[in-house]
């Protein structure tokens, strides 16, 4: 029973090199395992596929490089899978820090898709206000919008030409790290009826599924996992994939780690039981 | 060039961050401070490019949009905050952006989340089939979980027993939050060390 | 007179009604109200960024003035401000905007901050793995229960959970959209209605704790 109170007061340091090696290993190993689309995922691929062509998308970049690995590869299948079908994605910004993670994710995916800017797609950057912004869309985009993000007349770009306000929007799609995906719920949704899909960073996703139940919004990509069921659908494997195994076997190590801190914990505990009994 | 020299630059600060896993060290403040001070100056550039100078400036100078010199002297003052004896005025900015937030905030809870949430609670419960069975689960966790809250009255009783069992669907929500918080870290993990090892050793190697 | 809090509270009071009522009434006169004053609710908000960069500079600037301890690493956090600022002028000056994709703002973005970001961040996958050796235990029925369910949706939700057993995922997917999505529900029902109430009594000048 020694070994259970040695292992207990083991350096943590041992237990962070076999998290980091439990991520290397898979990474360079590569294994195959089995990655099956859930419902809430398919349910946003099958909508948007299924929208006429060239309707226009609204994607909002609510996150930032603290959550990049999970979002930013969900952000280049669903641009793939928005130009591969003809429709015209309209990025804007409501996290700031994550402006240029957003526009790097659309000029690269418009340059492998032969895409134009101002023709079939758009990038009109940040503006501050959360609240009062997804509001005042609801009537008019170009009170918040009036330049794009080089500060370029919004106007000027023919994809704009018919674009006012969330009635010329087929789909609004959220990339979430924080809560604001709250507010597109409540006042997009809620107010002006807009349909919504989100995708979630996994810390998130879980408070999103009563949104999912009551139809309030039309599905949910959960964190990298969610990434690599998505780009599946998409047919084209990418980095939320290569992550998987190591996803994988990082959850197996941290159960592994929950069962021999409790097996130690009450070992000690009966212990302590029959040391106090004597 | 300068692509892979930001690639060990990138790299470095990586490492200087991680450094801080053996224990707290200077690189490890180095990065830290850097990344407090870079991200004051992204945010303050933000401010002038996607802000002062689309929402307020170019309206008021090119489109003659003098009517914004109101919002941006509710912007300025509160500003004052930064001088004790006028910082009164302050008051009158945030009491405009609360007041807003406000507003919105009664229609937008109610029209955007209760009612709908309360809606969808309602579900039919007069099957013999499993949808059957998880309907009255979900009305059943939805009424015992609010009782848990409901701190209005001694959990003694029928509420005692509801705000127990409201406790155990708690715990199963948090668990489920739990599991997917690993799921976050983790992803956030296999990123950078994705980086490492093929961006930054892929210079090398 | 001026410094008094009557003003700010009927500033809120009608701000806050001008809301409600256009909601109810998106017609001429209220829509165009509320639309332009959601416009200058943005345009305000921006500037309390400048409130957030100030107070930061000026701390880190005082401990560097007085030589406080650890005053070095306050000099890396101003350099590392100015460095930006001066890149982001530098780049609207060159290219007409710092967001463009060849300038130095940009790339202080690519190789400084989301690395810094992102690993900082990335520390925590370390931190819970260590928490969940040494401190998650299973003190009672409750905590089991807790736990139990983070190892069926650890193992549920990635693709080895469907190697184990095809039901594993089956059974994560029955908990996230039933149980804890119930739980989450009254959570979420009962801080609505709380933050309702709060927004009442701000409009109506009972809340006023953000005056102070």
């Amino acid at each position: 029973m020694k070994i259970f109170e040695k292992m207990s007061r083991i350096d943590r340091r041992y237990i962070y090199i076999l998290i980091a090696a439990v991520v290397i290993v898979p990474l360079l190993l590569k294994p195959k395992l089995p990655i099956i689309p859930t419902k809430p995922v398919k349910d946003i691929f099958d909508y948007v596929e299924n929208l006429p062509e060239g309707s226009n998308i609204l994607i909002s970049i609510d996150y930032d490089a603290a959550s990049m690995p999970e979002q930013q590869p969900f952000l280049e299948a669903l641009l793939r899978q928005c130009f591969r079908n003809n429709l015209k994605p309209v990025m804007l910004v409501q996290w700031q820090l994550g402006a240029p993670l957003g526009t790097q994710g659309l000029e690269k995916i418009a340059k492998e898709c032969n895409a134009e800017y101002g023709v079939d797609y758009i990038n009109l950057g940040y503006r501050p206000g959360y609240v009062a912004q997804m509001v005042g869309i609801g009537r008019e985009i170009r009170d918040y919008f009036a330049v794009d993000y080089k500060n370029v007349s919004v106007d000027s770009f023919p994809i704009m030409k018919n674009i006012h306000n969330y009635n010329d929007f087929a789909l609004l799609v959220g990339l979430e790290a924080g809560a604001t995906y709250l507010l597109w719920v409540e006042y997009a949704g809620g107010r002006f009826k807009q349909k919504i899909a989100l995708a979630l960073n996994a810390v998130s996703a879980p408070d999103a599924y009563y949104f999912y139940q009551s139809k309030q919004i039309i599905g949910i990509v959960g964190g990298m996992k969610g990434a690599a069921e998505y780009e599946m659908l998409e047919n084209k494997p990418d980095l939320a994939v290569a992550g998987m195994a190591s996803q994988s076997y990082s959850h197996i190590l941290i159960i592994i780690f929950i069962i021999f801190g409790n097996i130690a914990f009450f070992v000690e505990k009966n212990r302590m039981k029959k040391e106090g009994g004597k | 060039m300068a692509t892979i020299i930001g690639i060990w630059i990138a790299a470095g600060l990586t490492l200087f961050i991680y450094s801080f896993l053996y224990k707290d060290n200077h690189f490890y403040k180095f990065a830290e401070h850097l990344y407090v001070g870079i991200t004051a100056g992204y945010w303050l550039i933000y401010t002038w490019a996607y802000t002062i100078q689309p929402m307020l400036l170019d309206p008021i100078i090119k489109n003659k949009e003098f009517i914004l010199i109101i919002p941006a002297f509710f912007g300025i003052i509160m500003l004052t905050r930064w001088f004790p004896s006028i910082s009164w005025l302050s008051r009158w900015s945030i009491a405009f952006t609360v007041g807003i937030g406000a507003g919105l905030g009664v229609t937008g809870s109610i029209q955007g989340f209760i009612l709908p949430q309360l809606r969808s609670t309602i579900l039919p419960i007069t099957g013999f089939d499993f949808a059957t069975f998880n309907n009255l689960l979900i009305i059943f966790g939805v009424i015992t979980t609010l009782v848990y809250f409901y701190f209005s009255k001694e959990h003694r009783g029928v509420l005692g027993q509801g705000a127990k069992i409201g406790m155990t669907f708690i715990m199963i929500a948090f668990g489920a939050s739990f599991g997917y918080t690993v799921m976050a870290r983790i992803s956030l993990l296999i990123g950078r060390i994705y980086f490492l090892m093929f961006d930054w050793l892929g210079t090398i190697f | 007179m001026l410094k008094s809090k009557n003003i700010p509270l009927t500033i809120t009071f009608i701000v806050g009604i001008i809301m409600i009522v256009s909601f109810f009434i998106p017609h001429r006169p209220f829509g165009d109200i509320e639309q332009i004053s959601l416009k200058w609710y943005s345009i305000i908000a921006g500037f309390t960024m400048l409130l957030g960069v100030d107070s930061l500079v000026g701390l880190h600037y005082r401990k560097i003035k007085r030589k406080e301890e650890n005053w070095q690493h306050s000099i890396v956090l101003i350099a590392g401000f100015l460095m930006v600022v001066i890149a982001g002028i530098v780049g609207t000056v060159q290219f007409g905007s710092a967001f463009d994709e060849k300038s130095f703002f940009t790339y202080i973005y690519n190789y400084f901050i989301v690395p810094l970001q992102s690993t900082m961040f990335s520390l925590l996958a370390f931190f819970v793995a260590s928490a969940a050796y040494r401190a998650f235990r299973a003190r009672n029925v409750d905590a089991a229960l807790l736990l139990i369910t983070a190892v069926i949706v650890m193992l549920g939700r990635v693709p080895v959970g469907e190697v184990i057993s095809p039901y594993l995922p089956k059974f994560t997917d029955w908990i996230m959209e039933v149980p804890q999505m119930a739980a989450k529900r009254g959570i979420g029902l009962g801080i609505y209605l709380g933050a309702l109430g709060v927004s009442i009594r701000i409009i109506l000048g009972i809340e006023r704790s953000y005056l102070s």
